[in-house]
């Protein structure tokens, strides 16, 4: 507030020129990370509006059991006569809403522990890295279910169970990107100049690995989400009566056999968001390092 | 030579520690449960008493490393003690369920890994053309689909709609090879789709990778046919990833199995993890995860092995 008026001129002009740089790039960005980005705000728009678009309520049982698709309910209701369409949209606040504070704490966790093992070394990044190694020697999935069995299915639980598993990954990627940058001669002055580690870290290690970080978020959101996806199908991960995506494919998988395509409603809602992100993250990829030959 | 049995001896000791470690992680992890087996075998009910008694003959009252090296040592002699829910001995039930998973693994792999080669090797061969960018696009979409979405979709395209094959994978253990190969058809092209795109895309990695290195120039620079470059001098020293990258997918499969033996309701160990872990049969969780863990070391202990055993420059030491 108390910054003078051309300072925040200045300052917002810096802001225009960098919004219409990121609209310039947009434009020239592919078809696909187009289509990628405008799936990813229908979701978002979805997830925040949820309770205006959804006709019905989230577990209100508004008809009878498996009514095919009419005009009252668009989508036709499920096992317990709750309308298939509300649930949807409702089930973009919930799946994806649990998948992304589970990516940010699984991030926080790991990137903070992979950059500082990096710029510590020594000891602490052994200790930190060994106990890595063996927490990934165990296949995700399988471990997932043996801690959910230890501690329960309840939603606290699955995001710090599944958060704790991916942190190993993000920590080894953050440490492998960070080891890069300490070894620059600007981290050494730095260094010499007597700065304190988290100054180190925040403002001379971490700009210099956004970009990476930034695609690995991406990345990292989809394996989350299919994770939890697949343990809620599973009837392992978010629990009834909650409208989740992966549950409702189970609650509705019986009729497949009658060849009715509801069971693969949720299950598309989750795949095309998947691709939507990925589509991006690749683009953007490419467009920061020239990565084009990784995966 | 030295070298390398020296470099093989260590990640095979590397290899048995972390097993070591991973069996005591799972048998703690069960230990920390709130109250013990013996609380679970005989309910609520129970009196004081009975319990104590029963947790004398479980030895539940001995320290936490003489129990951990009794469970150690039966279930290195194949007995992993007996399930909470009906009583029964789980190495009875284990055995057939694990031959299911590799089974059903086995299949899957023996479709996707030649498919995955051959699309990866073309996809570098012809890179950025329009089959590079088609490829790329598909396989990012199959990376990103849940398996149930594919099962789902084959079921009621392949199965349903059509007959042409079984929706449900109901094998026994008098099933006959055919009949078996029939019934595991979809669920082995489920993992098939869901497998393939990420082999075919390391496949790619690697062999661009090695097409960019000087000697490969200097052998088209020299005027020799791509396909003598590819199979004299690319392939000798792609093999390793190769190897590398298939080794890696099978542990990918052994696990991701477990959403596809639900779908089709295939009696594999995937299927009884489930169960056990909905129905908190604490003994079970531990046999499979150890089982799916174990397997899954291995696999890498031998992609490992492998790609030291294929190395060129380790093999010819100058």
């Amino acid at each position: 507030m108390n910054q003078s008026p051309d300072i925040q001129s200045m300052t917002n002009s810096a802001v225009s020129t960098r919004t219409s740089r990121i609209l310039k790039e947009l434009a020239k960005a592919p078809f696909s990370a187009k289509l990628g980005l405008l799936i990813i705000v229908v979701y978002v728009f979805a997830a925040v509006f949820a309770p205006w678009l959804a006709p019905y309520g989230e577990s209100e049982i508004v008809g009878k059991k498996y009514v095919l698709a009419n005009d009252t309910f668009l989508l036709g209701t499920d096992n317990l006569g709750r309308d298939m369409l509300s649930r949807i949209i409702y089930g973009a606040r919930n799946t994806v809403g649990i998948a992304l504070i589970t990516t940010i704490y699984a991030f926080l966790l790991g990137g903070i522990t992979g950059i500082f093992a990096a710029v510590i070394g020594g000891w602490t990044d052994q200790l930190l890295s060994r106990t890595v190694d063996i927490l990934m020697a165990i296949p995700a999935l399988i471990f997932a279910m043996l801690l959910l069995s230890i501690f329960g299915t309840s939603v606290p639980s699955l995001i710090l169970i599944i958060g704790l598993l991916d942190a190993t990954r993000v920590f080894r990627l953050c440490r492998a990107v960070s080891l890069n940058v300490v070894v620059m001669d600007f981290v050494e002055a730095a260094k010499l100049r007597g700065e304190k580690l988290v100054w180190i870290t925040i403002r001379e290690v971490l700009p210099s690995i956004s970009a990476p970080l930034a695609a690995e978020f991406g990345i990292r959101f989809c394996f989350v989400f299919l994770t939890i996806s697949a343990l809620s199908f599973l009837g392992l991960g978010i629990q009834p009566p909650t409208a989740d995506w992966g549950s409702m494919v189970r609650d509705t998988a019986d009729l497949i056999t009658f060849e009715d395509y509801t069971p693969l409603i949720p299950a598309a809602a989750i795949a095309i968001l998947t691709i939507g992100v990925n589509f991006v993250v690749d683009w953007f990829l490419q467009k920061t390092s020239g990565l084009k030959d990784e995966f | 030579m030295n070298n390398i049995l020296r470099m093989l001896a260590q990640r095979i000791s590397l290899g048995v520690l972390t097993l070591f470690i991973v069996s005591i992680i799972i048998f703690l992890a069960v230990s920390m449960l709130p109250g013990d087996a013996a609380q679970a075998i005989l309910g609520q009910a129970a009196t004081p008493d009975t319990i104590e008694i029963l947790r004398k003959q479980l030895g539940l009252d001995l320290p936490a490393h003489t129990r951990y090296l009794t469970w150690l040592s039966s279930i290195v002699q194949g007995d992993f003690g007996t399930s909470i829910g009906n009583g029964r001995e789980i190495s009875e039930v284990i055995g057939v369920r694990f031959f299911n998973t590799i089974f059903l693994a086995a299949f899957a792999a023996c479709i996707s890994v030649p498919l995955a080669l051959v699309l990866g090797i073309l996809a570098a061969l012809y890179r950025n053309s329009y089959y590079d960018r088609t490829v790329n696009a598909l396989t990012l979409t199959s990376i990103s689909t849940p398996e149930f979405f594919v099962a789902y979709i084959l079921i009621l395209y392949v199965s349903v709609k059509t007959g042409w094959f079984p929706s449900l994978a109901n094998v026994h253990a008098d099933t006959g090879f055919f009949e078996r190969l029939e019934k595991t058809f979809l669920p082995a092209v489920t993992l098939t789709l869901v497998s393939v795109a990420y082999m075919m895309r390391m496949t790619r990695a690697a062999i661009i990778n090695l097409l960019s290195s000087s000697y490969i120039e200097m052998a088209s620079l020299k005027g020799m046919k791509r396909l003598r470059i590819i199979t004299h001098h690319a392939l000798p020293n792609a093999w390793a990833p190769i190897i590398n990258v298939i080794v890696l997918n099978l542990a990918y499969l052994i696990v991701g199995v477990v959403v596809v033996e639900v779908v089709f309701v295939y009696p594999g160990l995937g299927q009884l993890l489930v169960d056990a872990v909905q129905r908190r049969d604490m003994p079970v969780v531990q046999a499979c995860c150890l089982i799916f863990a174990a397997t899954y070391v291995s696999l890498n202990l031998i992609a490992d092995i492998l790609s030291i055993l294929t190395n060129p420059r380790l093999l010819h030491p100058k």
